[in-house]
């Protein structure tokens, strides 16, 4: 490692720089401008995303920088920059909502800013040190973001419940790590790769893969490692909720493809097998149990479950268009998912309205725009064309028939018919029946600018895919080069 | 762009410039659904006499959309696709203008869902790529969810429901058959271990018309399971039905004509189009199933229409049982059952879309759909009974009206098929043209005739200028098409031709049996080969 290197970690360090300055400002006396913690971190954000552009232009080798630590290829340029966008929309839906509550907004910044800090580690990995410290990063932010709100029950008990169920997980995780660590000498990825390509076989190996993969089945919330997630989407502040299911996830989703596509390459057939199991189960129990929920924000949840289940197929595939499906599918589910944020958190009034399918009956009378965005939003997740989400959906079903996975095709095809029914449980409730909701939507500009550019996005995607694929293979080519390599090595 | 974009997209053009009308300037809305709907219809029309009946896809626009996904915007129509998108577009009108006084409320929304659901109808058979099909074929889905949810009857929440997870399962199950389609012909290593063509991966209709027969039958039999689950739910065949009296009921008037004229189509259009041509060995396979299905559903539906009490739901059954004659007379495999099938496509969309505007128009005035509401109309409304003769006897397939001629085409070409080897089906259809007439015959004698017992009937008035003009363009056609089919014949016996070439070839060389219309030299020409 030399000096220099420390140059490509310039976002990173304009973020951390940012998060502190965020944490130290409302101690020197801005503690009541809350409207300005809002654009310093905006400018942060922006600030970050000029680096990101910057140093992808300058690097000279993507995989070599801090001792092969830390990579800056498509792949974590792609979500880096996912990232970054999600995160400004996430503080422009915080705005209203924190304005509106007695808590301060400069911490809860700081937070988020810490949080993709770690985030961007980790889409960076290519070394599981580097991933591991990443994502504890992230998760710790997460869990204090998920009890930000104190003095409120159910928030608290959301935080206490995701710490205690996500340091067992990272526990897990972590010695699933070392296991292999302690079977391969190497924790970089490709090291990894190329040294179990002589192991046979190994039992500690395959604990260590083991105990690897349900520590990231659970930052993914896939069943049965999903149980935290219902009661920790109802109980954080919506915004976070937000944050747990689009930027969170996703960066959760990037690093289990990159773990599993490069450094657990060579055991692909083992593994394959568990995680379609895994994925199965996802889809069935995530799709069956959201039909039931009356809070959107459980429902949500539990269709976030299905929705990992789904991403799960891409990774399972191992192939090209697996991999770009996970980076296709992540774009088209943020943007679908902070769209349905954005306007349920038009109709809460105070901390936990705008959560029960009740809320929305009439939407169509009372926000006529919206409701019609809603509309999109819950079919691009449905994956109904002409919207994003199809084209994202396409993707993964053609991995999983691609790589002789039909049966797990057929189970995903049919529950994403079963999704629809409790997505349009809300449309429904939106465009059939009128209720006694009356009260006019009455929403900020920001909520309906995030709105409005998710619609923008979904429908743009799903009618112009072209260049959100071509962008897919382009980034998702160099992961993909490793992969054939490896490939081919055998 | 060409004319077949023009045709599809004039409806949205439509909708667009609803949406810019007031909420409340109902009259300005129905002027423009109208007008929009009359001119697709005329541009359709453009199409007839500039179809060249000699050739196969026509009018062809190829548009490159997902590049490095090998998928392509490309349009183009044989005679079938042509009839049935004159079909839509007639219908289409006839469904706007039969909306006028049955919509009370939310209008703007509701004329700007059924232009929508047209563009998704038309898209549909225009689409000559599996993924542009497979887009507008979900698009058709929400705005007739809407359509039965919004202004639907009392249950219309559960038949909304219903009716759009029926079908989207079916349609997600279709499009993994897709998926297998392009594997194979693109490379389809480590696929079921089956060695694909390595191609250039395509979505192209064509194309996989080409190379069907290469497929391995196993494969074959389950890519055409995905696509007989995606078709038969839509058609629908007989256990698949369930989500079809419920939507029927509950949707208003317009929904029940486009749904029984256009949407069931789409099912049969489906199997015409890509199952049989594209899969010949499963067809055969699945041969026995799929003619037993229709049968049932010949004689189900039948029987089940004679005991209802609600005159709906008594022409959403027959429709089970009219779509049974269609698909059996397709798997007949020879072109006079095939022939005969398509024709009844468009026969059934007219008369069976006759009738549910005639159940409509009258319960537009009495608000009941109950046959015993009903008795000794026909001196109350004679134009109106009159009307109605007609549709019925349309529908039950009485000579020199359509019915007739579609059901005896397909009745031949059953009772002479190879592949069936049997005279039994044909006379188990024939059962089915007894009951048909049994049921719309009774139904008729209990509402027209008899006393006049409802007082409530006593001061109905008849069908007015509007409702006279639809009924009268629909009992045209039903007359025109009994009378001289032969043009529409024309346009369908080419496609008829190349589908049976592809998916029984052998029946070229089997039966040196001529069939009107076409010459036999062809038929000798294909034997050599």
């Amino acid at each position: 490692m030399t000096w220099g290197d420390t140059v490509y970690l310039l976002p990173e360090i304009v973020l951390s720089i940012g998060a502190c300055l965020l944490l130290i400002a409302p101690v020197i006396g801005f503690r009541a401008r809350t409207r300005s913690a809002k654009w310093t971190m905006l400018a942060i954000l922006a600030l970050t995303a000029v680096a990101v552009v910057v140093c992808s232009r300058i690097v000279p080798e993507p995989s070599k920088i801090l001792s092969s630590m830390f990579a800056l290829d498509g792949f974590a340029i792609f979500f880096k920059l996912l990232f970054l966008v999600t995160m400004a929309m996430l503080v422009l839906l915080s705005d209203d909502y924190l304005r509106n509550s007695r808590y301060s907004a400069w911490e809860y910044y700081s937070l988020l800013a810490f949080a993709l800090c770690g985030m961007m580690f980790m889409v960076s990995g290519v070394h599981l040190a580097s991933i591991y410290v990443g994502l504890e990063l992230m998760s710790l932010s997460s869990y204090i973001l998920a009890g930000y709100f104190k003095n409120e029950l159910k928030s608290t008990e959301a935080a206490m419940k995701y710490f205690v169920l996500g340091a067992v997980s990272s526990a897990i995780l972590l010695y699933g790590i070392s296991l292999i660590y302690g079977v391969t000498g190497t924790l970089n990825l490709l090291r990894i790769a190329n040294a179990m390509s002589t192991i046979v076989t190994n039992d500690a190996l395959m604990f260590g893969i083991m105990l690897l993969g349900a520590g990231l089945c659970f930052k993914i919330a896939a069943a049965p490692f999903h149980v935290w997630t219902p009661d920790v989407y109802e109980g954080a502040p919506t915004p976070i909720t937000a944050f747990l299911s689009t930027a969170s996830k996703g960066a959760a989703f990037a690093i289990f493809a990159r773990i599993f596509y490069v450094g657990m390459h060579h055991f692909r057939l083992d593994w394959q097998y568990v995680l379609a199991t895994i994925a199965a189960l996802s889809m069935i129990v995530g799709n069956l149990a959201a039909i039931t929920q009356d809070n959107v924000k459980r429902m949500l949840a539990y269709s976030s479950i299905g929705h990992a289940g789904y991403v799960l197929l891409g990774i399972i595939a191992v192939s090209d268009m697996g991999l770009y499906g996970v980076l296709v599918y992540s774009v088209v589910y943020i943007f679908a998912t902070l769209g349905i944020w954005s306007v349920v958190l038009m109709l809460s009034k105070h901390e936990y309205a705008g959560e029960q399918v009740n809320d929305f009956e009439g939407l169509h009378r009372r926000a006529p725009l919206w409701a019609f965005a809603m509309i999109i939003f819950l079919l691009s997740l449905g994956g109904i064309p002409p919207t994003a989400g199809f084209i994202g959906k396409y993707f993964l079903f053609y991995a999983a028939v691609g790589a002789g996975f039909g049966w797990l095709a057929i189970i995903a095809v049919l529950m994403s018919a079963v999704s629809m029914f409790f997505y349009f449980r809300i449309v429904m409730a939106m465009y059939l029946r009128d209720g006694q909701q009356q009260a006019e939507v009455v929403s900020s500009g920001a909520l309906k600018f995030v709105a409005a550019i998710c619609l923008l996005i979904t429908l743009l995607f799903g009618i112009m895919p072209a260049p959100l694929v071509d962008q897919a293979k382009k980034s998702g080519g160099w992961v993909a080069s490793r992969v054939a390599a490896l490939t081919h090595g055998r | 762009m060409g004319i077949l974009n023009i045709i599809t997209y004039i409806p949205v053009a439509g909708a667009i410039l609803i949406l810019f009308l007031g909420r409340n300037a109902s009259r300005a809305i129905r002027t423009v659904a109208t007008a929009t709907a009359v001119v697709d219809f005329l541009a359709s029309l453009w199409l007839w006499p500039n179809f060249d009946k000699t050739k196969l896809f026509q009018f062809r626009e190829t548009y490159e959309w997902i590049p490095s996904l090998g998928v392509k915007y490309d349009f183009g129509i044989d005679g079938i696709a042509l009839l049935l998108i004159l079909l839509t577009t007639f219908m289409g009108v006839v469904a706007v203008v039969s909306s006028y006084t049955a919509i009370k409320f939310r209008e703007k929304e509701y004329y700007i869902l059924l232009l929508l659901l047209q563009t998704g109808m038309i898209g549909t058979f225009c689409s000559l790529d599996f993924f542009l099909f497979y887009v507008f074929w979900e698009v058709m889905l929400v705005p007739m969810y809407f359509i039965i949810g919004i202004w639907g009857g009392p249950r219309k929440l559960y038949a909304a429901i219903k009716f759009f997870l029926y079908t989207l399962a079916g349609s997600v199950l279709m499009l993994l058959s897709i998926l297998a389609l392009y594997f194979f012909n693109d490379g389809g290593i480590g696929f079921l271990n089956i060695k694909g063509l390595g191609n250039v991966g395509t979505f192209s209709v064509l194309k996989f018309h080409e190379i069907g027969h290469l497929i391995p039958p196993s494969l074959q039999f389950w890519i055409f399971l995905g696509f007989f689950f995606g078709f038969a739910i839509k058609v629908p065949m007989f256990p698949f039905h369930t989500w079809l009296p419920d939507a029927h009921v509950e949707a208003p008037t317009a929904g029940s004509i486009i749904l029984a004229a256009v949407l069931l189509k789409m099912g049969t259009y489906g199997f015409v189009r890509f199952a049989l041509p594209i899969l010949p060995d499963a067809t055969i396979q699945l041969l026995t199933p799929i003619v037993v299905l229709s049968l049932i559903g010949i004689i189900y539906g039948a029987l089940v229409s004679l005991v209802q009490k609600d005159m709906k739901k008594l022409v959403a059954y027959s429709s089970v049982s009219h779509l049974g004659f269609v698909m059996l007379g397709m798997f007949a495999l020879n072109p006079m059952g095939l022939k005969g099938s398509v024709l009844q496509m468009i026969n059934h969309g007219i008369s069976t879309g006759a009738l549910f505007l005639l159940v409509g128009i009258i319960y537009e005035r009495t608000h009941t759909r109950m046959i015993a509401d009903y008795g000794g109309i026909a001196k109350q409304m004679p134009v109106y009974a009159a009307l109605f003769l007609v549709a019925a006897l349309s529908s039950m397939g009485l000579p020199a009206l359509n019915g007739f001629i579609g059901e005896f085409t397909i009745l031949l070409g059953v009772a002479n098929s190879v592949v069936f080897g049997t005279m039994t089906y044909a006379v188990i259809a024939a059962i089915g043209i007894v009951l048909g007439a049994a049921y719309l015959l009774w139904l008729y004698q209990r509402v027209f005739w008899g006393p006049l017992d409802n007082p409530k009937n006593a001061n109905l008035p008849d069908v007015n200028k509007r409702e006279l003009g639809l009924l009268l363009a629909l009992v045209a056609l039903m007359v025109w098409i009994g009378v001289y089919p032969k043009p529409f014949f024309d346009f369908i016996e080419k496609p008829v031709e190349y589908i049976v070439k592809k998916v029984e070839p052998s029946y070229f060389d089997k039966q040196p049996l001529t069939y009107p219309g076409s010459p036999s030299a062809e038929h000798s020409e294909v034997a050599e080969k």
